[in-house]
Protein backbone atom coordinates (compact mmCIF):
# COMPACT_ATOMS: atom_id res chain seq x y z
CA UNK A 1 0.00 0.00 0.00
CA UNK A 2 1.31 3.53 -0.73
CA UNK A 3 0.96 6.26 1.25
CA UNK A 4 -1.34 9.56 0.71
CA UNK A 5 -1.30 11.79 3.58
CA UNK A 6 -4.88 13.22 4.12
CA UNK A 7 -3.49 17.08 4.53
CA UNK A 8 -2.30 17.48 1.01
CA UNK A 9 -4.26 17.76 -2.74
CA UNK A 10 -2.83 15.58 -5.64
CA UNK A 11 -2.83 16.06 -9.47
CA UNK A 12 -4.17 13.57 -11.44
CA UNK A 13 -0.37 13.49 -12.80
CA UNK A 14 0.72 12.46 -9.24
CA UNK A 15 1.97 15.86 -7.68
CA UNK A 16 1.28 16.72 -4.54
CA UNK A 17 0.47 20.35 -2.85
CA UNK A 18 0.79 21.51 0.10
CA UNK A 19 -1.00 24.61 2.06
CA UNK A 20 2.25 26.52 1.62
CA UNK A 21 2.43 25.64 -2.12
CA UNK A 22 5.47 22.96 -2.00
CA UNK A 23 5.54 20.42 -4.31
CA UNK A 24 6.49 16.78 -4.67
CA UNK A 25 5.43 13.70 -6.56
CA UNK A 26 3.40 11.44 -4.76
CA UNK A 27 4.70 7.74 -2.99
CA UNK A 28 2.62 5.96 -5.67
CA UNK A 29 4.41 7.87 -8.47
CA UNK A 30 7.68 7.40 -6.53
CA UNK A 31 7.26 3.75 -7.15
CA UNK A 32 6.22 3.43 -10.32
CA UNK A 33 8.90 4.89 -11.56
CA UNK A 34 11.59 2.94 -9.49
CA UNK A 35 15.16 4.10 -8.90
CA UNK A 36 15.53 8.30 -9.44
CA UNK A 37 18.99 9.01 -10.28
CA UNK A 38 18.48 12.49 -11.42
CA UNK A 39 16.00 15.42 -11.29
CA UNK A 40 16.03 18.77 -13.13
CA UNK A 41 14.62 21.51 -11.03
CA UNK A 42 12.62 25.19 -12.48
CA UNK A 43 14.88 28.23 -11.87
CA UNK A 44 13.41 30.48 -8.80
CA UNK A 45 11.21 32.97 -10.20
CA UNK A 46 9.67 31.06 -13.11
CA UNK A 47 6.04 32.05 -13.35
CA UNK A 48 3.95 28.92 -14.32
CA UNK A 49 0.36 27.85 -15.43
CA UNK A 50 -1.14 25.07 -13.57
CA UNK A 51 -0.63 21.92 -15.96
CA UNK A 52 2.71 23.37 -17.40
CA UNK A 53 5.73 20.89 -17.56
CA UNK A 54 7.95 22.40 -14.82
CA UNK A 55 10.69 19.73 -14.05
CA UNK A 56 12.02 16.33 -14.66
CA UNK A 57 12.44 13.27 -12.53
CA UNK A 58 14.79 10.28 -14.20
CA UNK A 59 15.01 6.89 -13.23
CA UNK A 60 17.26 4.60 -14.57
CA UNK A 61 14.92 3.33 -17.27
CA UNK A 62 13.05 6.95 -18.16
CA UNK A 63 12.74 10.65 -18.14
CA UNK A 64 9.19 11.61 -16.83
CA UNK A 65 7.92 15.51 -16.78
CA UNK A 66 6.73 16.61 -13.83
CA UNK A 67 3.73 19.37 -14.03
CA UNK A 68 2.99 22.42 -11.86
CA UNK A 69 -0.49 21.32 -9.78
CA UNK A 70 -1.19 25.28 -9.25
CA UNK A 71 -0.40 28.78 -11.38
CA UNK A 72 2.56 30.79 -9.55
CA UNK A 73 5.83 31.59 -8.84
CA UNK A 74 8.61 29.43 -8.03
CA UNK A 75 9.83 30.53 -5.09
CA UNK A 76 12.32 27.90 -3.57
CA UNK A 77 13.34 24.43 -5.06
CA UNK A 78 15.21 21.44 -2.93
CA UNK A 79 18.92 21.32 -3.50
CA UNK A 80 19.06 18.65 -1.49
CA UNK A 81 18.17 16.73 -4.81
CA UNK A 82 21.04 17.43 -6.60
CA UNK A 83 23.58 15.17 -4.47
CA UNK A 84 20.13 12.83 -3.66
CA UNK A 85 18.04 12.60 -6.40
CA UNK A 86 17.12 9.15 -3.95
CA UNK A 87 15.28 11.64 -1.50
CA UNK A 88 12.51 11.37 -4.02
CA UNK A 89 12.12 7.43 -3.67
CA UNK A 90 12.47 7.12 0.17
CA UNK A 91 10.77 10.92 1.50
CA UNK A 92 8.46 11.90 -0.88
CA UNK A 93 6.38 13.77 1.08
CA UNK A 94 9.19 14.95 3.20
CA UNK A 95 13.45 15.44 2.39
CA UNK A 96 11.99 14.48 -1.70
CA UNK A 97 10.28 17.79 -2.00
CA UNK A 98 10.56 19.54 -5.14
CA UNK A 99 9.89 23.09 -5.27
CA UNK A 100 7.68 26.04 -3.95
CA UNK A 101 4.98 27.87 -5.25
CA UNK A 102 3.57 30.89 -4.19
CA UNK A 103 0.57 29.28 -5.53
CA UNK A 104 -2.02 32.26 -7.65
CA UNK A 105 -4.51 29.89 -8.63
CA UNK A 106 -4.95 25.86 -8.69
CA UNK A 107 -5.14 23.25 -10.88
CA UNK A 108 -7.48 20.31 -11.09
CA UNK A 109 -7.22 18.99 -8.06
CA UNK A 110 -8.75 16.34 -5.91
CA UNK A 111 -7.78 15.43 -2.19
CA UNK A 112 -6.69 12.14 -0.71
CA UNK A 113 -9.08 9.60 -0.76
CA UNK A 114 -9.67 10.89 -4.14
CA UNK A 115 -6.43 10.32 -5.47
CA UNK A 116 -6.29 7.24 -3.13
CA UNK A 117 -9.35 5.20 -4.54
CA UNK A 118 -8.04 6.82 -8.72
CA UNK A 119 -4.84 4.81 -7.90
CA UNK A 120 -5.75 1.85 -5.88
CA UNK B 1 -10.46 10.19 -33.61
CA UNK B 2 -10.57 6.25 -33.93
CA UNK B 3 -7.79 3.83 -31.81
CA UNK B 4 -5.63 2.17 -34.18
CA UNK B 5 -6.66 -1.60 -33.78
CA UNK B 6 -3.82 -3.47 -31.90
CA UNK B 7 -2.97 -6.78 -31.68
CA UNK B 8 -3.56 -8.55 -28.07
CA UNK B 9 -0.48 -8.60 -26.75
CA UNK B 10 1.67 -12.84 -26.69
CA UNK B 11 2.31 -14.23 -23.17
CA UNK B 12 5.15 -16.31 -22.85
CA UNK B 13 4.58 -19.65 -20.78
CA UNK B 14 5.73 -17.57 -17.65
CA UNK B 15 3.53 -15.29 -17.86
CA UNK B 16 1.35 -16.70 -14.84
CA UNK B 17 4.45 -16.83 -12.87
CA UNK B 18 5.64 -12.95 -13.42
CA UNK B 19 2.48 -12.05 -12.18
CA UNK B 20 2.72 -14.53 -9.32
CA UNK B 21 6.38 -12.63 -8.45
CA UNK B 22 4.40 -9.38 -8.62
CA UNK B 23 6.03 -8.16 -12.10
CA UNK B 24 5.52 -5.07 -13.59
CA UNK B 25 4.23 -5.77 -16.62
CA UNK B 26 4.69 -3.71 -20.38
CA UNK B 27 4.16 -4.07 -23.64
CA UNK B 28 7.50 -5.04 -25.41
CA UNK B 29 7.76 -5.91 -29.16
CA UNK B 30 4.03 -7.43 -29.16
CA UNK B 31 4.47 -9.34 -26.12
CA UNK B 32 3.14 -8.64 -22.55
CA UNK B 33 6.66 -9.13 -20.50
CA UNK B 34 8.02 -8.58 -16.92
CA UNK B 35 9.86 -5.38 -16.67
CA UNK B 36 10.97 -5.62 -13.05
CA UNK B 37 9.93 -7.37 -10.05
CA UNK B 38 11.65 -6.35 -7.06
CA UNK B 39 13.25 -3.43 -8.56
CA UNK B 40 15.88 -2.95 -11.26
CA UNK B 41 18.66 -1.79 -9.33
CA UNK B 42 18.51 -4.93 -7.32
CA UNK B 43 17.91 -7.04 -10.07
CA UNK B 44 20.78 -5.65 -12.08
CA UNK B 45 22.93 -5.99 -8.88
CA UNK B 46 21.89 -9.52 -8.28
CA UNK B 47 22.85 -10.32 -11.83
CA UNK B 48 26.72 -8.47 -11.47
CA UNK B 49 27.24 -10.56 -7.84
CA UNK B 50 25.14 -13.43 -7.84
CA UNK B 51 22.85 -14.99 -10.21
CA UNK B 52 19.54 -13.88 -11.95
CA UNK B 53 17.10 -15.66 -14.17
CA UNK B 54 15.41 -13.47 -17.21
CA UNK B 55 12.52 -14.64 -19.05
CA UNK B 56 13.28 -14.70 -23.12
CA UNK B 57 10.81 -16.93 -24.04
CA UNK B 58 9.47 -14.40 -26.43
CA UNK B 59 12.42 -14.86 -28.70
CA UNK B 60 11.76 -16.80 -31.89
CA UNK B 61 13.46 -20.17 -32.80
CA UNK B 62 13.80 -21.57 -36.15
CA UNK B 63 15.52 -24.73 -36.81
CA UNK B 64 17.31 -25.14 -39.95
CA UNK B 65 17.87 -28.63 -41.67
CA UNK B 66 18.47 -30.67 -44.56
CA UNK B 67 22.19 -31.31 -46.33
CA UNK B 68 22.02 -27.56 -48.15
CA UNK B 69 21.57 -26.29 -44.28
CA UNK B 70 24.98 -25.34 -43.82
CA UNK B 71 25.46 -23.74 -47.60
CA UNK B 72 22.15 -21.77 -46.97
CA UNK B 73 23.07 -20.35 -43.89
CA UNK B 74 26.41 -19.14 -45.33
CA UNK B 75 24.29 -17.22 -48.08
CA UNK B 76 22.38 -15.25 -45.79
CA UNK B 77 24.67 -14.42 -42.41
CA UNK B 78 27.89 -12.89 -42.44
CA UNK B 79 30.10 -15.10 -40.12
CA UNK B 80 31.36 -18.43 -40.96
CA UNK B 81 29.24 -20.76 -39.81
CA UNK B 82 31.57 -23.51 -41.18
CA UNK B 83 33.67 -23.25 -38.24
CA UNK B 84 31.02 -23.84 -36.23
CA UNK B 85 31.23 -27.49 -34.91
CA UNK B 86 27.96 -30.02 -33.32
CA UNK B 87 27.40 -28.37 -29.76
CA UNK B 88 28.90 -24.85 -30.67
CA UNK B 89 27.04 -21.77 -30.79
CA UNK B 90 27.81 -18.57 -32.72
CA UNK B 91 26.59 -15.06 -32.30
CA UNK B 92 26.13 -13.71 -36.37
CA UNK B 93 24.13 -11.06 -38.36
CA UNK B 94 21.04 -11.47 -41.03
CA UNK B 95 22.34 -8.79 -43.64
CA UNK B 96 19.84 -6.98 -45.66
CA UNK B 97 19.62 -6.48 -49.39
CA UNK B 98 19.96 -2.72 -49.26
CA UNK B 99 22.14 -2.48 -46.08
CA UNK B 100 21.92 -2.38 -42.70
CA UNK B 101 20.49 -5.82 -40.32
CA UNK B 102 17.56 -7.87 -40.81
CA UNK B 103 18.98 -9.00 -37.37
CA UNK B 104 21.48 -10.37 -35.32
CA UNK B 105 21.21 -13.96 -34.21
CA UNK B 106 22.56 -16.66 -32.86
CA UNK B 107 22.90 -19.75 -34.29
CA UNK B 108 23.52 -23.70 -32.16
CA UNK B 109 24.90 -26.20 -34.15
CA UNK B 110 22.92 -29.08 -33.50
CA UNK B 111 24.78 -32.11 -36.25
CA UNK B 112 25.60 -32.04 -39.63
CA UNK B 113 23.01 -30.48 -41.53
CA UNK B 114 20.80 -29.31 -38.43
CA UNK B 115 21.22 -25.88 -36.95
CA UNK B 116 18.55 -23.77 -34.74
CA UNK B 117 18.80 -20.25 -35.33
CA UNK B 118 17.85 -17.74 -32.27
CA UNK B 119 16.22 -14.67 -33.15
CA UNK B 120 14.78 -11.03 -31.75
CA UNK B 121 11.23 -11.26 -30.44
CA UNK B 122 10.45 -8.09 -32.78
CA UNK B 123 11.92 -9.70 -35.89
CA UNK B 124 10.29 -13.12 -35.66
CA UNK B 125 7.75 -12.28 -39.10
CA UNK B 126 10.24 -10.30 -41.00
CA UNK B 127 13.30 -12.59 -40.29
CA UNK B 128 11.34 -15.80 -41.42
CA UNK B 129 9.60 -14.06 -44.14
CA UNK B 130 13.15 -12.87 -45.16
CA UNK B 131 14.98 -16.23 -44.49
CA UNK B 132 11.75 -18.15 -46.75
CA UNK B 133 12.58 -15.59 -49.55
CA UNK B 134 15.80 -16.96 -49.85
CA UNK B 135 16.16 -20.62 -49.95
CA UNK B 136 15.45 -21.13 -53.46
CA UNK B 137 18.52 -23.37 -54.69
CA UNK B 138 19.14 -24.48 -50.78
CA UNK B 139 17.95 -28.17 -50.07
CA UNK B 140 16.97 -26.82 -46.85
CA UNK B 141 13.85 -26.80 -44.57
CA UNK B 142 12.79 -24.10 -42.36
CA UNK B 143 10.65 -24.75 -39.12
CA UNK B 144 9.15 -22.03 -36.63
CA UNK B 145 9.68 -23.69 -33.30
CA UNK B 146 9.07 -20.00 -31.26
CA UNK B 147 6.29 -21.75 -29.90
CA UNK B 148 7.70 -24.88 -28.13
CA UNK B 149 9.90 -23.45 -26.19
CA UNK B 150 10.47 -21.65 -23.45
CA UNK B 151 14.16 -19.57 -23.18
CA UNK B 152 15.43 -18.80 -19.63
CA UNK B 153 18.83 -16.75 -18.99
CA UNK B 154 19.98 -17.58 -16.16
CA UNK B 155 23.21 -15.53 -15.63
CA UNK B 156 25.72 -13.96 -13.17
CA UNK B 157 28.82 -15.08 -11.86
CA UNK B 158 27.01 -17.67 -9.54
CA UNK B 159 24.97 -19.55 -12.40
CA UNK B 160 27.18 -22.37 -12.48
CA UNK B 161 27.39 -22.70 -9.09
CA UNK B 162 23.82 -22.86 -8.53
CA UNK B 163 23.07 -24.96 -11.40
CA UNK B 164 25.72 -27.63 -11.14
CA UNK B 165 23.75 -29.38 -8.25
CA UNK B 166 20.59 -29.81 -10.39
CA UNK B 167 21.87 -30.91 -13.70
CA UNK B 168 23.75 -34.16 -14.86
CA UNK B 169 26.83 -32.93 -16.25
CA UNK B 170 29.61 -31.04 -15.15
CA UNK B 171 29.25 -27.47 -16.49
CA UNK B 172 32.85 -26.63 -15.42
CA UNK B 173 34.08 -29.06 -18.79
CA UNK B 174 31.67 -26.79 -20.77
CA UNK B 175 33.01 -23.25 -22.36
CA UNK B 176 31.88 -20.32 -23.41
CA UNK B 177 29.28 -20.69 -26.31
CA UNK B 178 29.16 -24.86 -25.37
CA UNK B 179 25.33 -26.01 -26.46
CA UNK B 180 24.43 -29.31 -24.91
CA UNK B 181 21.40 -31.72 -23.75
CA UNK B 182 21.23 -31.58 -20.18
CA UNK B 183 18.57 -33.01 -17.64
CA UNK B 184 17.88 -29.87 -14.95
CA UNK B 185 15.76 -30.79 -12.11
CA UNK B 186 15.31 -34.01 -14.07
CA UNK B 187 13.63 -32.05 -16.96
CA UNK B 188 15.10 -32.31 -20.39
CA UNK B 189 16.64 -28.90 -21.44
CA UNK B 190 19.58 -27.84 -23.93
CA UNK B 191 21.99 -25.68 -22.34
CA UNK B 192 24.03 -22.66 -24.03
CA UNK B 193 26.93 -21.53 -22.20
CA UNK B 194 25.69 -17.84 -23.68
CA UNK B 195 24.55 -14.27 -22.12
CA UNK B 196 23.35 -10.91 -23.11
CA UNK B 197 24.52 -9.24 -19.87
CA UNK B 198 28.12 -9.05 -19.39
CA UNK B 199 28.30 -12.51 -17.06
CA UNK B 200 28.93 -15.97 -17.00
CA UNK B 201 25.69 -18.09 -17.76
CA UNK B 202 23.58 -20.36 -18.98
CA UNK B 203 20.39 -20.05 -21.44
CA UNK B 204 18.21 -22.71 -20.61
CA UNK B 205 15.79 -24.06 -23.74
CA UNK B 206 12.86 -25.78 -22.49
CA UNK B 207 9.62 -27.68 -23.43
CA UNK B 208 7.01 -24.59 -23.33
CA UNK B 209 4.72 -26.91 -21.05
CA UNK B 210 7.53 -27.56 -18.76
CA UNK B 211 9.25 -23.93 -18.21
CA UNK B 212 7.24 -22.60 -15.58
CA UNK B 213 7.98 -25.58 -13.49
CA UNK B 214 11.59 -25.20 -14.43
CA UNK B 215 11.64 -21.05 -13.82
CA UNK B 216 9.88 -21.91 -10.06
CA UNK B 217 12.85 -24.13 -9.21
CA UNK B 218 15.37 -21.69 -10.29
CA UNK B 219 13.63 -18.79 -7.92
CA UNK B 220 13.75 -21.95 -5.39
CA UNK B 221 17.55 -22.52 -5.53
CA UNK B 222 18.13 -18.65 -5.28
CA UNK B 223 18.31 -16.98 -8.79
CA UNK B 224 16.72 -13.68 -8.17
CA UNK B 225 13.93 -13.12 -11.36
CA UNK B 226 15.35 -10.43 -13.06
CA UNK B 227 13.12 -8.11 -15.91
CA UNK B 228 13.75 -6.58 -19.11
CA UNK B 229 14.70 -3.10 -17.59
CA UNK B 230 17.99 -5.11 -15.64
CA UNK B 231 18.56 -6.87 -18.91
CA UNK B 232 19.11 -3.57 -20.84
CA UNK B 233 21.17 -2.02 -18.12
CA UNK B 234 23.26 -5.00 -17.85
CA UNK B 235 23.49 -4.99 -22.02
CA UNK B 236 24.18 -1.39 -22.11
CA UNK B 237 26.87 -1.47 -19.63
CA UNK B 238 28.61 -4.54 -21.41
CA UNK B 239 28.36 -2.48 -24.79
CA UNK B 240 26.33 -4.84 -26.20
CA UNK B 241 24.28 -3.44 -29.61
CA UNK B 242 20.16 -3.93 -28.85
CA UNK B 243 18.35 -4.43 -32.50
CA UNK B 244 15.99 -1.23 -32.93
CA UNK B 245 18.51 1.22 -31.13
CA UNK B 246 22.17 0.10 -32.59
CA UNK B 247 21.27 -2.29 -35.05
CA UNK B 248 18.70 -1.51 -37.32
CA UNK B 249 17.67 -2.26 -41.10
CA UNK B 250 19.38 0.95 -41.94
CA UNK B 251 22.01 1.59 -39.81
CA UNK B 252 25.18 0.10 -41.45
CA UNK B 253 26.40 -2.86 -39.29
CA UNK B 254 30.03 -2.03 -39.33
CA UNK B 255 29.39 1.70 -36.97
CA UNK B 256 29.90 -1.18 -34.52
CA UNK B 257 33.08 -2.69 -33.40
CA UNK B 258 31.82 -5.84 -34.43
CA UNK B 259 33.76 -6.08 -37.77
CA UNK B 260 34.54 -9.60 -36.41
CA UNK B 261 31.25 -10.58 -37.43
CA UNK B 262 31.84 -10.28 -40.98
CA UNK B 263 34.02 -12.69 -42.78
CA UNK B 264 35.50 -12.66 -45.98
CA UNK B 265 32.63 -15.02 -48.22
CA UNK B 266 29.73 -14.05 -50.32
CA UNK B 267 26.50 -13.75 -48.51
CA UNK B 268 23.35 -11.43 -49.07
CA UNK B 269 23.46 -8.07 -49.14
CA UNK B 270 27.79 -7.86 -49.19
CA UNK B 271 27.95 -5.11 -51.49
CA UNK B 272 26.38 -2.78 -48.71
CA UNK B 273 28.50 -4.08 -46.12
CA UNK B 274 32.21 -3.50 -48.08
CA UNK B 275 31.43 -0.02 -48.15
CA UNK B 276 32.63 1.65 -44.94
CA UNK B 277 30.08 3.20 -42.67
CA UNK B 278 29.56 7.43 -42.23
CA UNK B 279 28.94 6.77 -38.69
CA UNK B 280 30.84 4.84 -35.62
CA UNK B 281 29.34 3.70 -32.80
CA UNK B 282 30.78 5.34 -29.47
CA UNK B 283 29.93 5.17 -25.70
CA UNK B 284 30.09 8.02 -23.63
CA UNK B 285 30.37 9.29 -20.31
CA UNK B 286 28.13 11.53 -18.48
CA UNK B 287 28.79 13.33 -14.97
CA UNK B 288 24.83 13.08 -13.97
CA UNK B 289 22.22 13.67 -16.49
CA UNK B 290 20.95 10.45 -17.72
CA UNK B 291 20.65 11.00 -21.29
CA UNK B 292 18.07 8.97 -23.46
CA UNK B 293 17.90 7.65 -27.45
CA UNK B 294 17.54 10.37 -29.87
CA UNK B 295 19.12 13.12 -28.05
CA UNK B 296 21.51 15.36 -30.07
CA UNK B 297 25.56 14.79 -29.26
CA UNK B 298 27.51 17.43 -30.85
CA UNK B 299 31.15 18.37 -31.00
CA UNK B 300 32.24 22.30 -30.54
CA UNK B 301 27.90 23.09 -30.93
CA UNK B 302 27.80 21.22 -34.12
CA UNK B 303 25.66 18.11 -34.15
CA UNK B 304 27.91 14.85 -34.90
CA UNK B 305 25.14 12.37 -34.48
CA UNK B 306 22.74 11.16 -31.52
CA UNK B 307 22.17 8.96 -29.02
CA UNK B 308 21.08 5.24 -29.73
CA UNK B 309 21.25 3.95 -26.01
CA UNK B 310 21.20 5.47 -22.71
CA UNK B 311 20.93 4.96 -18.93
CA UNK B 312 22.21 5.83 -15.44
CA UNK B 313 24.84 2.91 -14.91
CA UNK B 314 23.68 0.80 -12.04
CA UNK B 315 27.23 -0.60 -11.61
CA UNK B 316 29.19 2.68 -12.17
CA UNK B 317 27.44 5.17 -10.83
CA UNK B 318 27.26 7.41 -13.76
CA UNK B 319 25.18 7.99 -16.28
CA UNK B 320 26.44 6.04 -20.01
CA UNK B 321 25.22 5.98 -23.31
CA UNK B 322 25.83 4.67 -26.95
CA UNK B 323 25.92 6.95 -29.28
CA UNK B 324 25.92 7.20 -33.80
CA UNK B 325 28.36 9.51 -34.99
CA UNK B 326 29.95 10.62 -37.88
CA UNK B 327 32.81 8.62 -38.35
CA UNK B 328 35.31 11.25 -38.61
CA UNK B 329 34.51 12.53 -35.11
CA UNK B 330 34.38 8.50 -33.41
CA UNK B 331 38.14 9.35 -32.21
CA UNK B 332 37.05 12.92 -30.47
CA UNK B 333 37.02 12.89 -26.57
CA UNK B 334 34.77 15.34 -25.37
CA UNK B 335 31.41 15.98 -27.09
CA UNK B 336 28.17 17.77 -25.63
CA UNK B 337 24.43 15.83 -25.25
CA UNK B 338 21.60 17.89 -25.60
CA UNK B 339 19.17 17.38 -22.98
CA UNK B 340 15.72 19.72 -23.21
CA UNK B 341 17.91 22.16 -24.94
CA UNK B 342 20.44 22.46 -22.79
CA UNK B 343 24.04 20.88 -24.23
CA UNK B 344 25.85 18.73 -21.42
CA UNK B 345 29.66 17.47 -21.42
CA UNK B 346 30.48 13.96 -22.08
CA UNK B 347 33.48 12.48 -22.59
CA UNK B 348 34.50 9.21 -24.85
CA UNK B 349 34.37 5.91 -23.05
CA UNK B 350 35.86 3.04 -24.26
CA UNK B 351 33.01 0.03 -24.93
CA UNK B 352 32.68 -2.19 -22.90
CA UNK B 353 31.79 0.27 -20.10
CA UNK B 354 31.85 -2.68 -17.78
CA UNK B 355 33.68 -5.79 -18.29
CA UNK B 356 32.73 -8.72 -15.83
Amino acid sequence: MTNTPSDLKYAASHEWLSADGTVGITDFAQEQLGDVVYVELPEVGRVVEAGETIAVVESVKTASDIYAPASGTVVAVNDALTGSPELVNSAPYEGGWLFKLDVTGEGDLMDAEAYASANG
Amino acid sequence: MTDTPTEPLKRTPLHAAHLRAGARMVPFGGWDMPVQYSGLKAEHEAVRKGAGVFDVSHMGEFRVTGPGALAFLQSVTTNDVSKLKPGRAQYNWLPGVQGGLVDDIYIYMVRDGEYLMVVNASNIAKDWAHLSAHTAGFEVQLTDESDRWGLLAVQGPKAAELLQPHVDVDLSAKKKNAYFAAKLFGFDVMLARTGYTGEDGFEVFVDASEAETVWDKLLGIGLTPAGLGARDTLRLEAGFPLYGHEFSDTIHPLSSTYSWVVKDKAHVGREHISLAPAHKLIGLKLERVPVREGYPVKVAGQVVGHVTSGTSSPTLGHPIAMALVEAAYATAETFEVEVRGKDHPATRMDLPFYKG
